[in-house]
């Protein structure tokens, strides 16, 4: 039972590593709360976006989440 | 083949990319194209672009869809690099044929403000020996408002 982390952009940095697994937790908070503080505190910046399975999540209060979940955290993007 | 987007992770030749697409649409009345190479910079030695599978080239596809919707397009080609480059190195390829040479000025800028403001990409430099994460610029979203 895990879900797997994946940090873009600078978020790769604060993490150390590009994505890791961790055990399963249903809610986002649980998951949040297992990391470095440093690291959840990056997670939940108001201009970070959330991706599960590939979908982007708007309500990640409501988000409950299955086992094997992918869950991006995708800081402001910079194209081009 | 009314659009061509592609999501690239080695080095592409934008003349033969040009020509290819412009052979193919000879009954447009313009195309216009723009290329996005590596800036050279005394200090800037290399540059990295990441993206996240299940969503950048998706992304890209929409937004070409939402450009072809928009104006009346004969074609559009969108190429965009991922991984480590260099200055000089292509990044992204944006070419908007029309029967009308204004739909394809627009159609082109369209893309590419999208492409910088609200694609899935994230981009990194190298200088003086140190990598650094590239945020965007308020000016790429005023470049976007100009389209809402």
């Amino acid at each position: 039972m895990a879900l797997r982390l994946v940090f873009m952009g600078r978020l790769e940095t604060v993490a150390g590593s590009g994505e890791c697994a961790v055990p399963f937790a249903a809610t986002l908070d649980t998951v949040l709360a297992a990391l470095e503080p440093a690291l959840a505190d990056a997670l939940t910046a108001d201009t970070i976006r959330l991706a599960v399975n590939g979908a982007l999540v708007n309500d990640t209060a409501a988000l409950v989440l299955h086992d094997g979940d992918e869950l991006a955290f995708l800081p402001p993007v910079s194209g081009g | 083949m009314a659009r061509d987007v592609r999501l690239l992770t080695a080095p592409f030749d934008p003349q033969a990319e040009l020509a290819r697409f412009s052979a193919d649409r000879a009954l447009a009345g313009g195309i216009v194209s723009f290329l996005g190479q590596v800036r050279g910079d005394a200090s800037v030695e290399a540059l990295e672009l990441q993206y996240y599978e299940p969503l950048t080239l998706p992304g890209m596809e929409s937004l070409a869809d939402d450009a072809m919707g928009r104006w009346p397009l004969e074609g559009l080609l969108i190429i965009h690099r991922t991984g480590l480059m260099h200055p000089g190195d292509p990044i992204v390829l944006v070419s908007a044929a029309a029967r009308h040479r204004r739909d394809a000025f627009a159609a082109a800028e369209f893309a590419m403000d999208h492409l910088k403001s609200e694609s899935w990409f994230w981009k990194r430099e190298k200088a003086n020996g140190e990598w650094r994460w590239i945020e965007p610029r308020t000016v790429d979203f005023d470049d976007l408002k100009r389209w809402q």
